[in-house]
């Protein structure tokens, strides 16, 4: 009883901490001086239609690497934590339906490329390599429910995963030697502004980083399904 | 924003009270979408669109017209940790089923 007494006390102070910053900080009207910069001076030295994917991948590409990074660690968690050690606990599972089956034969091809064009036109479009990586681990996620025989070579994915990886770091010090700095996309030919081939290396970076993260979260839902 | 705050406090309330740790696994995901929306809602301005220029228009004023793009940026990061550390904790969730056969907290005792 006490304990839930503190917990409302607690959480009514939260609240009206919360109601104070709320009311307090009013509505924003115009952008930070930063952000205006960044917003004028993206398209022109950067080459990016979508300003988010210039700050991600570019102004703020160290910490998308340190992003990557975390990624990484908690795949090789999981897979460390359910490591192959109860072969005997995989029971019978049941076969997916005919019509889950069909559709998954139908629709992989599909999310993939799907997944593919969304990481790819990350500079131009909403999405990235994060959401592009996420659309193509759903679609292999929708085939290991289809078919449970079936499944995932795991060297395949991890030697995928680590070149990724490494593409992603080569270039980013490529564009130390090239270029202005680490992880500066300026080395490669800009193209015209708008069009598939420009904005440098975000591009290419994003296609890394969109299939490093498939691999990874394929790596985990395999493990997760294969020994929980 | 509002509405972020309100999440923040269901997710709080949810990890505190239940005793699954399934469910205090979902009040943490609440707790994190509610972060992400106040993170968002702090960068957005009224009338305005999207920072992505793709109209000559958009591209020579562009300062006036679009929303603030760092905390959108930001809220990329947060949403892809915030994953990782879900995926992390539901997989010590399957560990912990598998060595006690239960998911509740009250289970639990400190082995000395």
């Amino acid at each position: 009883m006490a304990k839930r007494v503190i917990l409302l006390l607690l959480l009514c102070g939260l609240a009206v901490l919360f109601y104070k910053t709320l009311t307090g900080m009013g509505p924003t009207l115009t952008l930070a001086p930063m952000s205006q910069q960044m917003v004028t001076d993206a398209p022109q030295t950067l080459g990016s239609q979508n300003v988010i994917t210039a700050i991600v991948v570019t102004m703020r590409g160290l910490d998308t690497l340190g992003e990557v990074a975390v990624l990484f660690i908690a795949a090789a968690g999981i897979g460390f934590l359910l490591r192959k050690e109860h072969e005997h606990r995989r029971e019978m599972r049941r076969d997916g339906s005919e019509i889950l089956k069909t559709g998954a034969r139908l629709l992989l091809p599909l999310i993939i490329l799907f997944g593919c064009y969304i990481f790819t036109h990350g500079h131009l479009t909403p999405g990235g390599g994060f959401q592009g990586g996420v659309v193509i681990a759903s679609g292999i996620l929708l085939f290991i429910l289809s078919d449970v025989s079936r499944s995932v070579n795991h060297s395949l994915l991890s030697i995928s995963e680590s070149l990724s990886g490494f593409g992603y770091a080569a270039l980013g010090i490529a564009g130390f030697f090239l270029a202005a700095g680490f992880l500066d996309n300026r080395f490669l030919p800009m193209g015209t502004f708008g069009s598939l081939f420009s904005a440098g290396a975000i591009p290419v970076i994003y296609s890394f980083i969109g299939v490093k993260v498939g691999c990874e979260l394929t790596g985990i839902f395999t493990s997760m399904q294969e020994d929980a | 924003m509002a509405i972020g705050f309100i999440l923040i406090l269901i997710g709080i309330w949810g990890m505190v009270t239940q005793n699954n740790i399934i469910k205090i696994i979902i009040g943490f995901s609440i707790i994190d979408t509610g972060i992400h929306i106040v993170m968002v809602g702090t960068g957005y301005i009224k009338n305005r669109t999207a920072p992505i220029l793709d109209s000559e228009a958009l591209r020579q004023n562009a300062a006036a017209l679009t929303v603030d793009p760092v905390p959108s940026a930001l809220v990329l990061t947060a949403i892809v940790i915030g994953l990782a550390v879900t995926a992390l904790m539901l997989t010590y969730a399957v560990r912990l089923h598998v060595k006690t056969g239960s998911l509740s907290i009250d289970n639990l005792k400190d082995q000395a």
